[in-house]
């Protein structure tokens, strides 16, 4: 599409089962009751000038501007605050409202710069169009009284300005930052003329400032006063594509605003059902990674991991790794190969990656990164639900009125989501956070969490247990549910289990360390305080018990009836994008796209058919299964697209030692990631702005993603494993991704509804899509389970092995903070480092003390594992005896301290406890200064001297 | 592979299986590994000494060494057929 601003109907939509019709300008409109008028006339194509109003904050009714007249009311009352009534008449443009309109303009005008022209805002800025709606020639004032056009610009921000002299005032910023992100950063400072937007306290500035970057504002601001640097140093988009954002699970709707094939800005897109027009600082402004100098763009090989690379030609590079492939299986067998496919790639590419290792390479020696996140949520939601996937959509928290939300930090980590949260809690929800730290759910601007419970890392099936203990041992089950929807035998047999006195909180207070109390009283209130939704992250599913905790997350949704309809629900938060869609294009060693078992004949036979091969009937290996076999020498080459397990996996040495055993590692990727460092082939990979395809985010909404510019590398990445497979002799003949979504719908029940009009046409289903549901399934388990009965599923609790002791005396756990994703590939290469430059540790002010540190002191952070070296902070938003730290930077590799401990039934790792001890450091560990001597010696590209 | 780390493995599934009792802890977790372990593994943990391991993963392991194929035990285990919605179904 060309470029044109979002339509913008002034104020909120109002939802209501009363209708109104009204006359606007003669034309009769019928809109729900509590529709404001200028909402009202705009659903008709009604412009009614407006400079305080838009419609993602409540209506201000400041500016003036917006003033109309109605038949049989005194006075012209503004549009934006006077809702609709049965028969109303309603005037938006006569002589009287012209004068009152152009008169307002003319004050703000007075004081406003003249520089239209030159400013970046030009021909996008709403003082100027309405300043030109409403015909404004000449300002009688005059320019030369007081004025706030000599007023600084703050530049602190990284991505945008905030240029004071162009400021009407109008509090759009404000209340977006209220309203919308729910940060509370902004405040208009000072009074009447004198009245100033502020960020944070009067010595700061928008950097030091509690503002968190989202966007909000910059994207409410109506003139230039609040707006990119990025428009100021290009200019003006020329056109917008509607695409899907490629960091966290929320998949955020943007639209990309281009010049020409350069990037102008990510505006979060109105219409995008998962994010309604919001956005984080990650998906809003840290795209600039996409051509980043250290993006590799030519392929290179090398032929053994001691050599420098060798750039070389797209041929040679897939040669190479081809015949290294075909070798290794000739002399070792398909089965000593695999891959891991990325659940930051699109589901298209993801579908290949599995079906080049089946299909291509022979073996089911496929895995994904989810792997080492949220394996445990399709093992534990398939027992119990029969489903791998939350149940709810997005929308589904603003009916919500009690949430639980444990081993999550959505504000952080699913920072959109985490907005929709505080919303509704500032509507009157609940709130209780089940995490060792407190995090912003718990206390923030306008949050306070009706219940903390900071327990133990390693005790969230403990704390569980205890909550359905008090709920059944208390009488708040809700039997009626249980009787119509969950089997009988198997609830009776569980409430006898949570109903021993041993799993009662009092008795595991000393385990859990949580006041008994206290879970008393947050069971009492999710049992009874209405609408109860959970949600989750890797807080659950990273432990040993991971699996067990997501089975006690659904007994506790069963056992008090929150399953099946809007506002209540299982919801597990995706870390990455693409998590859910990795999950169900059967990435999994075990199972084939939709879930089905690779042993089944059946099954096979329908892809064996399809793809003209014979599939193997064994699962294959998992992630850190593939690394033991590499170290015992039964496994050989590995494809990796698009994930850096160096860096993100447990216990870099190990993964470290099963890299550097195998004879062939192709990294399929964007830069020369860590796990590069033990490669022989490297395929440059595009972003997600230079290819087309689908992504599925933690709703289960399959969402497009649109190629705006071509790759710098010259192929999608869907088409680099296309290359690969048939130089290993498949013969595909995709040219385009959508032809690959088309296979996914033959071959997937669940998908055989969607294609590519539907997903071009921006229609978001969520999946299942198909004959019985052709519209999608934004809620799931409505009127009954998949697997027939809802299964309550006995979950004793079994500590992990991981235990605290005299060299170990404190636990880590490990999580992400707002400004950087995962390993950091894509945001340390972008301004986020502004905010975040180096981990942290977390330590208690006790703790502390008792080892002589202070905030930024190094300190040694070691385990059984390993050990690194990073700065401390001092804080009691951890307990006494846990420490936390983040794992975004490779100089710190947190990794190298996280064990090879995994969740019982997925191996999904432990990273959430760590035996540790810290102490005071005066310089980087041995492991820290080897590492930068291997990065450096691994990264040498051979510099070709050109030819006479 | 490290014979230690699949010892630990089969323990860890059975310990948790253990609280529907013993037989049926067996079943699940002979089930369990049947469906989700690479041929490697089984090969290698079948040969392995019975007494290395705990009484639910060695009696677990007997079964499978032994030809036997269970029926799913769980919910996770019990995978859609070829041309069922099933785990993606809204139910």
């Amino acid at each position: 599409m060309g470029y044109e601003r979002q339509k913008d109907f002034g104020t909120p939509e109002v939802e209501s089962d009363e209708m109104v019709t009204l006359t606007i300008d003669g034309r009769k409109v019928t809109v729900p009751a509590g529709t404001s008028v200028m909402r009202a006339a705009a659903e008709i194509g009604g412009d009614i000038p407006k400079l305080c109003a838009t419609d993602n904050v409540k209506a201000f009714g400041s500016c003036r501007l917006c003033l109309v007249e109605i038949e049989g009311a005194r006075g012209t009352p503004a549009s934006c605050t006077t809702p609709v009534a049965p028969g109303m008449d309603v005037k938006t443009q006569t002589p009287r409202l012209e004068k009152l309109r152009k008169g307002v303009m003319e004050l703000y005008i007075s004081d406003h710069p003249l520089d239209c022209l030159t400013c970046s805002a030009n021909n996008d800025c709403e003082l100027q169009d309405q300043a030109a709606n409403v015909g404004l020639r000449d300002v009688r004032y005059g320019y030369e009284g007081a004025n706030h056009l000599g007023e600084a610009t703050d530049t602190s921000n990284p991505y945008f300005d905030f240029d004071a002299s162009k400021c009407i005032v109008c509090s759009r910023c404000v209340r977006a930052c209220d309203e919308v992100q729910g940060t509370f950063a902004l405040t208009v400072d000072g009074r009447g003329f004198a009245s100033m937007i502020s960020a944070g306290q009067g010595v700061d500035d928008f950097l030091s400032s509690e503002c968190v970057s989202c966007g909000a504002c910059v994207q409410a601001c109506p003139t230039a006063t609040l707006q990119e640097k990025s428009v100021k140093a290009i200019g003006k988009p020329e056109r917008s594509v509607i695409t899907t954002c490629a960091y966290c699970g929320v998949g955020c709707a943007f639209r990309a605003e281009m010049r020409g094939e350069q990037l102008v800005r990510m505006v979060p897109w109105k219409d995008g059902k998962a994010n309604h027009g919001h956005s984080c600082v990650k998906g809003r402004f840290a795209w600039g990674y996409a051509n980043h100098k250290d993006r590799i763009t030519k392929p290179m090989v090398r032929e053994s991991i001691d050599q420098p690379w060798r750039e070389v030609s797209w041929d040679e590079a897939i040669g190479f790794a081809a015949d290294r492939i075909k070798k290794i299986k000739a002399e070792h067998g398909p089965r000593a190969l695999g891959g891991i496919t990325s659940s930051r790639c699109t589901n298209e590419e993801t579908f290949l990656v599995q079906k080049l290792i089946r299909a291509g390479f022979g073996s089911n020696n496929t895995d994904t990164c989810a792997r080492v996140c949220h394996s445990p949520t399709g093992y534990g939601l398939s027992t119990t639900f029969g489903t791998s996937a939350g149940t709810q959509n997005f929308d589904s928290a603003t009916k919500t009125d009690v949430f639980l939300v444990i081993g999550a930090n959505p504000t952080d980590a699913h920072p959109v989501f985490g907005s929709r949260i505080k919303k509704r809690l500032r509507e009157g929800a609940k709130m209780i956070v089940v995490d060792p730290r407190r995090i912003d759910l718990v206390k923030s601007p306008h949050i306070n969490a009706a219940h903390h419970l900071p327990l133990q890392p390693g005790t969230n099936v403990a704390v569980l247990t205890s909550i359905a203990h008090v709920i059944v041992t208390e009488g708040l089950a809700d039997e009626d549910f249980i009787a119509e929807r969950c089997d009988a035998d198997e609830y009776a047999e569980w409430a006898r289990f949570v109903s021993d006195e041993k799993h009662s909180p009092e008795f595991l207070e000393a385990v859990t360390k949580v006041p008994a109390e206290t879970v008393r009283e947050a069971a009492r209130l999710f049992a009874t305080g209405g609408n109860g939704a959970i949600y989750y992250g890797l807080g659950v599913t990273e432990h040993s018990q991971g699996s067990s905790t997501v089975m006690a997350i659904a007994n506790l949704a069963m056992v008090t009836g929150n399953i099946g309809r809007e506002g209540v629900g299982v919801n597990p938060l995706r870390g990455q994008n693409n998590v859910q869609g990795a999950c169900d294009m059967g990435s999994f060693p075990h199972e084939l796209p939709g879930y089905r078992h690779i042993s089944d004949p059946e099954v096979r036979g329908l892809f064996e058919k399809d793809w003209g091969v014979t599939l193997d009937p064994e699962p294959g290996l998992r992630i850190p299964n593939m690394l033991d076999a590499a170290v015992d020498g039964s496994f050989k080459a590995i494809y990796i697209q698009g994930e850096d397990i160096l860096q993100s996996d447990p216990d870099t040495h190990h993964v470290a030692a099963g890299l550097a055993a195998m004879d062939c590692v192709i990294v399929h990727d964007l830069f020369l990631n860590e796990t590069a460092n033990y490669a022989h082939v490297f395929l440059p990979g595009s972003t997600f702005l230079e290819k087309y395809g689908t992504f599925t985010n933690a709703e289960r909404r399959v969402q497009p993603v649109r190629k705006v510019m071509e790759p710098a590398n010259g192929y999608e990445d869907w088409e680099v494993t296309q290359l690969l497979a048939n130089a290993i002799g498949c013969e595909w003949n995709y040219t385009h991704a959508s032809q690959v979504l088309d296979e996914i719908a033959r071959l997937t029940p669940g998908f055989a509804g969607l294609n590519w009009d539907r997903v071009d046409a921006n229609e978001q289903l969520q999946w299942p899509v198909n004959d019985k549901a052709p519209m999608g399934s934004p809620v799931m388990h409505v009127g009954g389970f998949v697997r027939g009965k809802g299964k309550f599923v006995v979950t004793e609790y079994v500590p992990t092995d991981e235990k605290t002791g005299p060299r170990f005396p404190l636990l880590l756990t490990t999580g992400r903070i707002l400004s950087q994703y995962n390993v950091g590939a894509q945001t340390r290469r972008t301004g986020n480092n502004v905010w975040h430059d180096e981990d942290v540790l977390e330590i208690h002010p006790t703790d502390a003390e008792n080892r002589g540190l202070k905030t930024d002191d190094f300190a040694r952070l070691a385990s059984r594992a390993g050990e690194t070296t990073l700065r401390v902070l001092v804080t009691d938003r951890v307990a006494p005896g846990v420490v936390y730290t983040t794992f975004h930077h490779p100089d710190t590799q947190a990794n190298v301290v996280t064990t090879d401990n995994s969740d019982w039934a997925t191996n999904c790792p432990e990273y959430k406890v760590t035996a540790v001890q810290v102490t005071p450091s005066n310089g980087p560990s041995e492991w820290q200064e080897e590492y930068a001597d291997l990065t450096a010696m691994a990264r040498r590209i051979e510099t070709m001297e050109p030819a006479e | 592979m490290d014979i230690a780390k699949l010892r630990r493995m089969a323990d860890q599934i059975a310990v948790n299986f253990a609280a529907i009792g013993h037989d049926n802890a067996v079943l699940a977790t002979a089930d369990h590994i049947k469906k989700f372990w690479d041929p490697r593994m089984k090969a290698q943990i079948f040969a392995d000494d019975r007494s290395r391991l705990s009484p639910i993963a060695a009696a677990a392991i007997d079964k499978l060494a032994a030809g036997a194929d269970p029926a799913p035990q769980t919910g996770a285990t019990d995978f859609n057929e070829v041309d069922e919605v099933g785990h993606m179904d809204a139910g």
